[in-house]
């Protein structure tokens, strides 16, 4: 089943009406996918949509859960990882505490990439690392801290190729198909809601990552998040966009300074 | 010169966007076509191929020096120009979005492929309807072939390859076991389709167009 265009405007004003949730600036091509995905699950044309919408409690929840692309890994383009381990921790290392935000972190393993990048380079025991998204199902998948031992095999040739130098096995105990983040990794991390549309700054950080999750908005809602993720940096802290993001924004250009343009690393410089 | 029946003429008339999509055993043909396309098409060209994101390959780059057509990497919310070619990003599917810019997404792999020819397909097809139209080569799998039927039902131009005078065939022999081609070319003729190309293609001229 698939949702024509001028549909996909109406239900995103119903969902706004209705649940206060404003998907207007999301990306149409991904949400008509999304969407037309979520009629076939469910066995749905669109006034079956737009009736669960309005009458079925939960309903708007399980679509927002579908919606959202989640699809992340554990050190996700390696390269980049590297480049932050050898360009940004020796600055971060000057502060006394690092407080560190994924925005739109999915299941975690951006979070706990992180978390290990940081202890390998002694840094772990005075950060702190958010990791906020709006989507409640992969937020108590982040927090359990478990990862499918097959993809864990994967991950760990991410991480040998971040030239860390150790084994990605360091970090995690197999039981049966599961791999356990080690506990003391998910000590200084904290899992909760936030919408980048609609919530505000709720801390300042100095390393905010915010990737793959701006391909999915138009320019104007990228613009709104660029300036509350400025906004959430102290002054020369770090933002990591996803290897396919740019910041663009022009009031904001010139407050950031360039660390790395090939995996879009910026510092705030005022 | 090449002879296209009034009724493929018809369809390349109205044509807004080319895609071109291949996978193993595509790339020589893909970019004998890319160096023979005129600087100045009329239209915006979208390439598919299948390669793996673990791996930099710097196919643009190297292109780019041979073509006269202007060549790049997609970008995301960059709007699809005339004489231009985007390939899509390793690791990414490219879609399309109804103001006519790009989009990129990292959902998962659909036919084990991301990007996927099938989600570009279906995507241009959604925006630009009967105005698409697609060349889709060699390949070892079958991604391309519900994209191409989607083209097709749109009322948009499928052509496909030989399947005998491709590399690998199972891909434009998927296409055609669907029915959704429109036009089944040989290796040197899709050469000199691609020369023609400028003749046939009038777009941005459509006295049906508003
Ligand atoms: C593709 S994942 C990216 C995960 C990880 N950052 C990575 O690069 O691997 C995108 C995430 O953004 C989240 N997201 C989408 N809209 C959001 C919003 N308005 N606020 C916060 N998170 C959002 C989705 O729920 C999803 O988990």
């Amino acid at each position: 089943m698939s949702i024509s265009f001028e549909s996909l405007e109406e239900l995103i004003e119903l969902i706004n009406r209705i649940h206060g949730f404003d998907l207007s600036g999301y990306s149409r091509a991904s949400l008509k996918r999304r969407i037309s995905r979520i009629m076939d699950l469910y066995q749905l044309d669109v006034s079956g949509v737009k009736d669960n919408l309005i009458n079925t409690p939960g309903f708007f929840n399980n679509l927002l859960m579908e919606v959202t692309v989640n699809v992340t890994e554990m050190f996700r383009d390696p390269a980049f990882y590297k480049v932050l381990r050898e360009e940004v921790f020796p600055y971060l290392a000057t502060f006394p505490h690092i407080k560190v935000w994924s925005a739109g972190c999915s299941t975690g393993e951006e979070v706990y990439s992180l978390a290990i990048l940081l202890k390998k380079q002694g840094l772990y025991d005075r950060s702190f690392i958010y990791g906020t998204d709006i989507n409640a199902n992969v937020l108590k998948k982040a927090k359990q801290g478990i990862i499918d031992l097959k993809k864990m095999k994967e991950y760990s040739d991410n991480y040998l190729q971040t030239g860390s130098g150790d084994s990605l096995s360091e970090y995690y105990t197999a039981r049966y198909d599961a791999a356990i983040i080690h506990h003391h990794l998910r000590r200084n991390v904290l899992f909760a809601m936030h919408n980048l549309v609609s919530d505000g700054i709720f801390n300042e950080f100095q390393l905010i990552t915010c990737r793959n999750v701006l391909i999915y908005f138009n320019k104007q809602l990228q613009d709104h998040v660029f300036n509350l993720l400025h906004g959430s940096l102290s002054l020369f802290g770090f933002l990591c966009l996803g290897s396919k993001e740019t910041l663009r924004t022009e009031n904001l250009r010139e407050k950031f300074r360039l660390i790395n343009k090939k995996h879009n690393i910026y510092q705030k410089i005022a | 010169m090449l002879n296209l029946s009034s009724h493929i003429v018809k369809k390349l008339s109205r044509a807004e966007v080319l895609l071109l999509a291949c996978s193993a055993g595509g790339f020589k043909i893909l970019f004998d076509i890319l160096k023979t396309l005129p600087g100045d098409l009329p239209v915006g060209v979208l390439v598919i191929i299948h390669r793996n994101a673990k791996y930099e390959t710097n196919i643009e780059a190297s292109m780019k020096e041979k073509c006269r057509i202007a060549i790049k990497v997609a970008e995301e919310k960059e709007p699809i120009e005339a004489a231009t070619v985007y390939f899509a990003p390793a690791g990414y599917h490219l879609l399309v979005e109804p103001d006519r810019s790009l989009s990129l997404d990292i959902s998962e792999p659909v036919n084990f492929c991301r990007p996927s020819i099938d989600v570009t397909m279906q995507c241009t097809a959604e925006v630009y309807g009967a105005g698409t139209a697609a060349i889709l080569l060699s390949g070892a799998n079958q991604d391309g072939a519900l994209g191409m039927q989607a083209i097709r039902s749109a009322g948009g131009l499928c052509i496909v390859q030989r399947p005998e005078e491709a590399e690998i065939s199972t891909m434009p022999k998927a296409a055609v076991a669907l029915g959704a081609a429109d036009l089944i070319l040989g290796n040197g003729e899709l050469i000199e389709f691609a020369q023609q190309l400028n003749n046939y293609l009038t777009s941005g001229s459509h006295p049906w167009k508003n």
